[in-house]
């Protein structure tokens, strides 16, 4: 392949990563005081930025239309009235369900209609370990069965070899198959090594056509973490002065409290500005998170510490 | 001459001794404990609710030795509480924990039922922990707070214990009796301060199952108000009373009952 494709040279990076400087950093988001009515707010934007995921072996039609339910109306009744009374909220939804291919259609007949996105996994998801072909196959199924939204992995094997044009143009190839839906490229920052490697497959990815970078699959730990989210960010950020160009940012994997989750809109408002701060250009790729934005909502708003046994299961 | 290392005595939450998060701390007899504050008994809480599956899910013997094995910590660590309760109590607390140590694998025979029902049914109930239990301890002796907590862990449960506001180094001590033995971490937490303060908020908490009062000055007229949002069960138990071990026991137990169809 022809090095011409990519625009960068992107063996050597632009600027290095201080690790302890972004590690220091990151751990300092964690500290900001939030007062109630803020909390309040941001849990809700949390919960509108949700990506409601299943990705796994067992999922069935029922599962899938069950969580699309909960993805339409997640608040209970009873909370919702209480935010819309109180606190002026109008009825939440969650920004997407994430699913697998073979499930997508059941998704988009649960969802028609609702403004819940319907996202899902493409080229051979985890590992992405497949035919370039084949890869292609699947964000061409999914885009037919109606995926508002592509999540897929970068090929890794190629990234750490250094084969950087091989992986910008099968993140353009996809692109292109992609259409109007939009692509996230999912890095896999556990298996691409130090920060530099992320920041560089950062770039390299928004280059080649990125609508949004995400950290992680949620099969390889460590998922999302703050520093790597940060490192990302600052890559969306310089991405943005140098294009005009605003890409998306999915931290996925591992933030299972509502507490994590403010700590990450906090970085996010400090790094990117409030211009960020939309489902547009961000989301939480998680399963867990959603019932723990729940109850502190219900905490915040009845001063009671709340119990799982009172909210679904999935 | 050399200058007496003073210890710190610090509550015991998910098996961890820890300050309060609030950072304050109270005088009682002349030593500092610490002052939990709610985020302490939400911690608690939590670390009682994670530690519920694992506990309620070992077997009834298994139960037994640890609970026997916190009896002989407590015995070999006896002269620790010298300063705080006399020998006597200590004894009779160790005592108090082998009986209920014996407890453990035989309360469900003497609890479970298998019931007449008028309907091709085997029908049959037992015993099953109610999760986390919330206990405010009274008096001042060292039985008086075994006997709180001895008949919740037995049973299954996880406790988080609040102890007597007269008493909180004898607590501390203890504290350190039950992470040296073999008590999984979370299964039995220990907080020192004001129970008029943490208590209504271990009533408030939605994730607590079921609260055993023994101090008499933390009874409030909206403690019942506030457990009877998630319909905790609240027992109010005079310091100081002999009581009935299994009737204790089963105070902290729900009855599962199942039908179980036959001749079909």
């Amino acid at each position: 392949m022809s090095p011409s494709a990519s625009s960068r040279e992107y063996g050597s990076l632009d600027r290095t990563v201080d690790q302890v400087n972004v590690e220091e950093r990151a751990a300092r988001f964690t500290k900001r005081s939030i007062k109630n009515e803020s909390k309040i707010q941001g849990l809700c934007m949390a919960l509108a930025m949700c990506d409601l995921t299943t990705l796994e072996g067992k999922d069935t039609e029922g599962k899938v239309r069950q969580m699309c339910r909960k993805a339409r109306q997640p608040v209970p009744n009873d909370l919702q009235r209480i935010l819309t009374d109180r606190y002026q909220m109008a009825p939440l939804s969650v920004a997407a369900v994430c699913v697998y291919p073979n499930l997508v259609s059941t998704a988009v007949d649960e969802l028609r209609g609702t403004g819940v996105k319907v996202a899902s996994v493409a080229t051979g998801f985890p590992s992405g370990q497949y035919p370039l072909e084949i890869r292609l196959q699947d964000v061409r199924e999914a885009r037919s069965s109606g995926a508002d939204e592509i999540d897929m992995v970068v090929n890794r094997g190629a990234l750490l070899q250094g084969d950087y044009d091989t992986v910008f143009e099968e993140i353009a190839a996809f692109k292109a198959a992609c259409g109007t839906a939009h692509l996230k490229v999912i890095l896999e920052t556990g298996e691409i090594g130090n920060y530099d490697a992320v920041r560089r497959a950062s770039r390299l990815a928004m280059d080649a056509g990125a609508d949004f970078i995400k950290t992680s699959t949620g099969k390889i730990q460590p998922a999302a973490t703050m520093p790597v989210t940060l490192v990302m960010l600052e890559a969306i950020r310089d991405h943005y002065y140098e294009t005009g160009v605003k890409v998306g940012m999915k931290p996925a994997g591992g933030i299972r409290t509502a507490k994590e989750a403010l700590h990450y809109l906090v970085m996010l408002a400090e790094t990117l500005g409030d211009d960020w701060l939309t489902p547009d250009l961000f989301r939480f790729g998680a399963s867990g998170l959603v019932n723990d934005l729940l109850m502190q909502l219900a905490k915040q708003v009845s001063g009671r510490y709340q119990s799982a046994d009172y909210f679904s299961l999935d | 001459m050399r200058t007496v290392v003073r210890k710190t005595y610090k509550m015991l939450i998910g098996g961890q001794f820890v300050r309060s998060e609030s950072g304050r701390s109270l005088e009682v007899g002349g030593v500092n404990v610490c002052h939990a504050s709610r985020k302490d008994v939400r911690d608690a809480v939590k670390a009682a609710r994670a530690a519920c599956s694992g506990w309620s899910a070992k077997t009834a013997m298994n139960r037994g030795q640890i609970l026997y094995r916190m009896a002989e910590m407590l015995e070999a660590r006896s002269q620790d509480f010298s300063d705080v309760t006399a020998l006597q109590d200590v004894e009779n607390s160790i005592d108090l924990l082998v009986h209920y140590a014996g407890w453990a694998d035989k309360y469900q025979q003497c609890l479970a039922t298998v019931n007449p029902v008028a309907a091709p049914y085997f029908n049959f109930s037992f015993a099953e922990p109610m999760g986390v239990v919330g206990v405010a301890c009274g008096g001042t002796t060292l039985t008086s707070m075994v006997g709180a907590v001895a008949p919740v862990l037995t049973g299954g449960n996880t406790c988080v214990m609040l102890a007597s506001d007269q008493t909180p180094v004898m607590a501390c001590v203890f504290a350190e009796v039950v992470s040296t033995s073999d008590v999984p971490a979370g299964v039995l937490n220990i907080l020192t301060g004001i129970q008029g303060e943490t208590l209504p908020h271990l009533a408030q908490h939605m994730d607590v199952n079921a609260l055993a009062v023994h101090s008499e000055d933390a009874r409030s007229n909206g403690l019942l108000a506030e457990a009877a949002e998630n319909l905790k069960r609240v027992s109010f138990w005079p310091v100081g009373e002999a009581r009935d071990s299994l009737a204790a026991i089963s105070t902290f137990q729900e009855t599962k009952t199942v039908w179980h169809p036959i001749g079909l």
